[in-house]
């Protein structure tokens, strides 16, 4: 069996039936949350689709993300995901390590040069000429950029790798940046969040797989099929919003009614991802279902954005100029009064009058 | 912002009537199956439902098993794990769960039409299928010469 | 700069500076005004029923008599927007939070359902209010470029509210940090224009009401 074969090729090797081939590809149509009509199509462009090669890079990152992927709740998708690439390089999944690992990778790039695809986790620090996070004695800006030069798209997985994430929270120790803040000629996908769903990490592979191009992006470059919409948008204590029944604090009345965590700090207005239609753990839950407000883990700067337990219409820092205003305001007030007791005087003592329009002037 | 007291004994336990917890998707998903079985009784068009889209309360998808529950046929399929169709109590209203091997829901579809797509036997299948039919044949008629 | 850090400045910097400068600019006013004092009165003063400065602050809240008759949109009109501002700003839950964020005090809110009836109302007639200033000659003889920007500096943070709360117009992220940035506008230029009628406008009425008794007129 070739490691390149056609998908087609290798499973009717297999011994898949095209029925089981066909309920694949539903749930392959499920999981890129296209219609689930379109599993047909799906099947027809994936029974010719070869298998790319793929390289993982992990950078500075809790491998959070690597986890999220491998916990994933369907395992058989997730083999017939890794059926459909070859994982050239991968440093938590790989067998091999040291030398040989590196050689594998130096191999893929060769062979296929211009068309594997770049996967990336972990932001890139960038200070003192990025010596904080180094693979194999290279740093890994110095690897990141020779890596991407035969890539064909670069997948940014995490929020650390599409925005900078944590590491680069205030006051970013190590000057950690995104990919896209490096890579500038190579397309980039941004799959983020702190971690992704997993079903939306392999949903873009299968996406990519399928039909050779990156699906429809948004502005921050993540996949609008997922991140098109607000957790607000699709969360199902909407209707309590909309009521204005807001839950006070952990654990009151109004929090056991499962009503809106908007008062307990929910970003779920201002955050882009599936978690309240697709929801974790195979569709269990998701935080808001189980009583905490979103955090914002996929929007940039969620770490900056304010305390995670202040409302949004709540300041985000404390306010420090108030009192200094309010002394100078004062001086200021006190100044001009001073002032115009001076002015009034004077034109008293030159038996002149003085109006408003005098003290103006 | 009051935090629960240090007590875990003092937080008094709530359980809720799945039963009746409802934001309103069951109606609305009731609707729009109505509307695609009117198309599938008129025109022949068939409809499909992804459930895993939806943002579904706790205790609402049980509802939803409950509001549409079982007709006449249920059916299993055995590939890369067990898949499980029902016709609901409205006929051409069919629930199709596929599981993986592991017992995982990979997709939770309502199918609006004469029979969900799943349960055709594909015409690539079944000329394997005949392939495998005539060469059993074939084997068959050679030891029967053989034996002769 | 993209939305969410444009929404995270005008949740921290931006509301820093704008209520450092409101209550710079409040305190001075209040202060340069109230320490001008008045050319001591030193005639006896008269004392009538009904003259004080206390009725004063009162009676002002109806209009004269004929008033009414003659620009009945202006008390309408100005009695509604100003009850509907009151109700959204101090009885919304979101606002509350913010109160509640800033000194700690916090109260039960009003249904959002309420809030938005009262956020169309209080538009629909500070429109109505605005077009009433344009169409009547005198009134647009008499406005200037302060008026009308008091106007907008007031509209635009209920106007952004409610297309944040209802998701129109603009992403959300977007609309609630346009929304807070109009609040924060309107903090910045209200002690500089006659929106200062917040802080000024009892003791203005008492002033008047107290100087009138003095000389046996109730005003």
């Amino acid at each position: 069996m070739n490691d390149h074969d056609t998908l087609g090729e290798r499973l009717a090797q297999q011994g898949v039936s095209r029925r089981a081939f066909l309920k694949f590809c539903t749930a392959m149509a499920s999981l890129m949350a296209l219609p689930p009509g379109s599993a047909n199509a799906i099947a027809e462009a994936l029974i010719k689709a070869k298998r790319p090669s793929v390289i993982w890079l992990s950078f500075q990152e809790c491998t959070g993300c690597t986890e999220s992927l491998t916990r994933s709740y369907s395992p058989t998708l997730e083999n017939m995901i890794f059926d459909m690439i070859s994982l050239d390089y991968h440093h938590t999944l790989q067998a091999a390590s040291g030398y040989g690992a590196e050689k594998s990778r130096q191999d893929a790039m060769e062979n296929f040069f211009g068309k594997y695809l770049l996967v990336v986790d972990g932001s890139i620090p960038l200070k003192d000429n990025g010596i904080y996070s180094t693979i194999a004695g290279r740093t890994n800006l110095d690897l990141l950029q020779d890596v991407a030069k035969g890539a064909a798209a670069v997948i940014a997985v995490g929020t650390c790798a599409a925005f900078g994430g944590i590491p680069n929270a205030k006051p970013n120790p190590t000057g950690a940046v995104a990919v896209s803040n490096i890579i500038k000629d190579k397309p980039i996908i941004n799959i983020s969040g702190c971690p992704p769903i997993p079903a939306v990490i392999t949903g873009v592979l299968a996406h990519y797989l399928t039909f050779g191009s990156l699906p429809e992006l948004d502005e921050l470059g993540r996949p609008k099929s997922y991140y098109g919409e607000t957790i607000h948008d699709r969360c199902y204590r909407r209707p309590f919003y909309d009521q204005g029944k807001f839950a006070k604090s952990f654990d009151d009345e109004g929090a056991r009614n499962g009503w809106c965590l908007f008062e307990l700090g929910c970003k779920g207005p201002t955050t882009h991802n599936a978690c309240a239609t697709t929801k974790w753990n195979g569709g269990t839950s998701f935080p808001i279902e189980s009583g905490h407000g979103c955090l914002g883990c996929s929007e940039p700067h969620f770490w900056d954005a304010g305390s995670f337990y202040s409302a949004l219409s709540m300041p985000a820092s404390p306010l420090k100029l108030a009192t200094g205003g309010a002394v100078a305001g004062a001086a200021v007030g006190i100044g001009a009064s001073v002032a115009n007791r001076m002015k009034k005087n004077a034109a008293k003592s030159a038996h002149e009058t003085s109006t408003i329009a005098d003290l103006e002037k | 912002m009051k935090l629960p007291g240090n007590n875990l004994k003092d937080i008094p336990v709530k359980t809720d009537n799945a039963e009746e917890y409802s934001v309103g998707n069951i109606r609305a998903l009731q609707a729009e199956i109505a509307a695609c079985l009117e198309k599938l009784a008129e025109t022949g068009e068939t409809g499909i439902i992804d459930l895993n889209s939806l943002p579904f309360a706790p205790g609402e998808y049980e509802q939803l098993r409950q509001a549409l529950g079982q007709g006449e046929v249920s059916a299993r399929i055995e590939a890369i794990g067990p898949s499980e169709i029902i016709e609901t109590r409205y006929p051409g209203v069919w629930w199709v769960t596929h599981y993986n091997v592991e017992g995982d829901i990979v997709a939770d579809l309502i199918e609006i039409s004469w029979i969900p797509e799943i349960m055709k036997s594909q015409p690539d299948d079944i000329r394997t299928g005949l392939e495998l039919l005539r060469a059993q044949l074939d084997d068959a008629l050679i030891n029967d010469e053989v034996q002769q | 700069m993209d939305q969410e850090l444009f929404l995270t400045w005008v949740r921290s910097t931006g509301l820093d500076i704008a209520v450092g400068i409101f209550v710079l600019g409040t305190l001075w006013r209040l202060i340069e005004i109230y320490t001008l004092g008045h050319k001591p009165d030193l005639a006896v003063p008269r004392h009538r029923t009904g003259a004080s400065g206390l009725h004063t602050m009162f009676r002002r809240s109806v209009p004269p008599p004929g008033m009414f008759k003659r620009s009945a949109i202006s008390y309408v009109g100005g009695y509604i927007f100003h009850i509907g501002l009151a109700i959204i700003v101090f009885l919304s839950a979101q606002h509350i939070k913010l109160i509640q964020g800033l000194t700690g005090l916090s109260w039960p809110n009003l249904p959002s359902q309420f809030i938005d009836a009262t956020a169309v109302v209080t538009l629909a007639t500070m429109l109505m209010v605005l077009v009433d200033r344009i169409n009547n000659p005198v009134k647009r003889f008499l406005s200037t470029f302060a008026d009308y920007g008091a106007w907008a500096l007031t509209f635009l943070p209920v106007l952004t509210g409610y297309l944040a709360t209802k998701h129109l117009l603009l992403p959300y992220t977007m609309m609630l940090a346009l929304h807070i940035l109009s609040v924060e506008l309107l903090l910045v230029f209200l002690p500089f224009t006659k929106l200062m009628h917040v802080f000024t406008l009892w003791v203005s009425r008492w002033y008047n009401g107290d100087t009138n008794s003095r000389k046996g007129v109730p005003v």
